[in-house]
């Protein structure tokens, strides 16, 4: 579809007479058929092995709104969103202590990293679980002094704060190097306007670098979320009601091992779908700025095919409201 | 006399073992208008950014308005200056970059009122006031919601300038403001830098626009390989350089 939203100028001696609209004959495309062809008999394939298999969809259709499942698919949202708010918060902060001229800083975040991305995450859910054994009581005090607050561990470290603490502290770890990135990617430029502005160095990174930084650092960050999403299945070991702990719990007694896999599989899959469409839009907002207009979101694309569809809008009045203009690259530049 | 706006005295700058600045003397009265003129790589923007020390200089002595950049002499010996201060000096000191350099995620608008706001404490209002009347100043008073990208490079350098004034400052420096442009669009930028320069704006510019220079300038330098070869009344300069590799530059420039 193409539309002009003003006509241009026309040059002396040529008519305004739109010539006849092409009519080709189209290129045809016979490889789209044959493997079209192909994915068919595999799916039939596929559908085949099932159907003939003692699977039975009645169980996973009984159990996909059962009230433990669904208890447990929110635990699972729960610490998919706390384990991520931990993990860019603490990320963040790792990343500009990386970048920071103190040498200090810089080794201490180098050494988390080092440390947190190079041990296993279920190994590390592992090691607060039952940190218990070796510290029975945690305080914190004033080191040579006798004030100090106690506590037990054991009460102290629930399951769930044993999976956020294994899960945040992991994921900080990659947060860091993504943020870096996107920090590193914002021109330097930006940087010096900002200090010659006499901004501080935590204002120049809050309101200049980093809003910047996010058009980098966001679309992994959806990926990130959507992977926790499913690593979260390994706060089962350390007894978290999430999904994967309780699908599991209830086929212990029902033997109905693979409905309920495909039970909290579906849940997973319902999930994570959402979260990418959260990701689209997201990723669309911190684009603002640096591309001149924002292609149209699938609903305003579905909104102008019914409107095109009903009535063809008359030529040169299809701007539709909520879609940027696209702007020319060189505006006529207005009079001093 | 009164106390120079900018006075630099012998000022070395190396980075590493490349002697970029090998003894700078100036001296910028206020309202004085000083371009500053001289082949690439001869030192121009390491100077303007030692001014409000992007750059830390190695030797010599720099003053803005009677006060050393960057330190603070006490009991015969310099002490560094903290961030906070070294921050409020440069928020005293407009600066106009080649590649404009606005941020591209706010609004023209919000890119002149930004540093007013979170630097000066200003209130939202009265920044805004004032942001609105400098675009409109430029001429882009009805473009104040436009992204820079959607602005053309010679309206981005106006509203780069716009940016600097609204901190309101005492020294004005323009790094080669529009070496970035295309020739059409140089004029309502250099329009704009000449009524700046009417009003009594003290500024350093750093230009290849000999017209302006001639016009506007009060004094021209010029440098080749970290020292000031020439300098003097722009006419003269121009007109009857003295020395072998002024007459060069300006034969390939003119
Ligand atoms: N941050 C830096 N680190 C190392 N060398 C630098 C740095 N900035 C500038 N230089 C060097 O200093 C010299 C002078 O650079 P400067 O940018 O001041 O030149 P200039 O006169 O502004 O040139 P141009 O007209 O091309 O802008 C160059 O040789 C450059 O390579
Ligand atoms: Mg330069």
């Amino acid at each position: 579809m193409t539309e002009f939203s003003a006509d241009p100028p026309v040059p002396p001696g040529s008519t305004r007479v739109r010539p006849e609209a092409i009519r080709a004959v189209p290129l045809r495309h016979p490889w789209r058929w044959v493997s079209a062809v192909l994915v068919l008999i595999v799916l039939g394939a596929v559908v085949d092995t099932f159907a003939t298999s003692s699977l039975h969809w009645s169980v996973v259709g009984q159990y996909i709104f059962d009230a433990r499942i669904l208890q447990a698919a929110v635990v699972t949202l729960y610490l998919t969103a706390i384990a991520m708010v931990v993990g860019v918060g603490l990320g963040i902060l790792l990343a500009v202590m990386r970048l920071s001229p103190n040498r200090v800083m810089a080794w201490v975040s180098w050494l988390y990293i080092w440390f947190f991305r190079g041990t296993p995450v279920l190994v590390q859910i592992f090691f607060w679980w039952n940190i218990n054994t070796i510290l029975p009581y945690l305080s914190i005090g004033i080191p040579f002094t006798h004030v100090m607050v106690q506590a037990s561990t054991n009460t102290l470290i629930t399951p769930l704060l044993a999976a956020i603490l294994g899960l945040g502290l992991n994921e900080a770890a990659y947060m860091a190097e993504i943020v870096r990135a996107g920090i590193i990617s914002v021109d330097q430029g930006q940087t010096e306007a900002a200090h010659a502005l006499g901004m501080r160095r935590s204002l120049v990174m809050r309101r200049i670098v980093l809003p910047q930084a996010m058009r980098v650092i966001v679309p992994p960050t959806g990926n990130e979320t959507i992977s926790m999403l499913k690593t979260t299945s390994l706060a089962s070991i350390a007894t978290v009601h999430e999904l994967f702990f309780v699908q599991q719990d209830i086929s212990n007694f029902n033997y109905r091992i693979i409905e309920l896999v495909i039970v909290a599989s579906v849940w997973y899959l319902a999930m994570s779908s959402v979260l990418t469409v959260f990701q689209y839009y997201i990723e669309r907002h911190f684009a603002r700025g640096s591309v001149r207009g924002l292609p149209p979101t699938p609903i305003q694309r579905l909104r102008r095919m019914l409107f095109q569809f009903h009535a063809a809008p008359p030529f040169g009045s299809a701007a539709e409201p909520g879609v940027e203009p696209w702007l020319p690259p060189t505006m006529p530049h207005s009079g001093m | 006399m009164a106390t120079p706006m900018v006075r630099a005295e012998a000022v070395h700058k190396n980075f590493g073992r490349n002697e970029v600045l090998r003894g700078i003397d100036i001296e910028v009265a206020p309202r004085e208008v000083m371009c500053i003129i001289g082949p690439s790589g001869s030192g121009k923007s390491t100077f303007l950014r030692c001014i409000n020390h992007l750059e830390k200089i190695d030797a010599g002595r720099l003053w803005v308005d009677g006060e050393l950049v960057g330190y603070r002499e006490h009991g015969g010996r310099l002490h560094e200056l903290p961030d906070r201060e070294v921050c409020h000096k440069r928020s005293e000191i407009g600066m106009v970059f080649q590649g404009f350099n606005l941020f591209p995620h706010m609004t023209a608008l919000e890119n002149v009122i930004e540093a007013p706001i979170k630097v000066k404490k200003e209130a939202a209002a009265v920044a805004t006031e004032r942001g609105r009347a400098l675009l409109d100043r430029v001429g882009l008073g009805d473009r104040l919601d436009a992204h820079p990208r959607q602005l053309s490079g010679g309206q981005q350098q106006r509203v780069a300038i716009a940016r600097a004034l609204a901190m309101q400052p005492k020294l004005m420096l323009f790094d080669e403001p529009t070496s970035a442009l295309d020739p059409e669009l140089v004029g309502d930028v250099l329009n704009v830098m000449r009524d700046l320069a009417h009003e009594g704006m003290t500024m350093i510019v750093v230009t290849h626009e000999m017209g302006f220079a001639r016009e506007v300038g009060d004094s021209l330098v010029f440098m080749d390989s970290g020292v000031i070869v020439e300098a003097g009344n722009p006419r003269d300069v121009i007109g009857n350089p003295q020395e072998q590799r002024t007459k060069d530059f300006l034969s390939k420039v003119l």
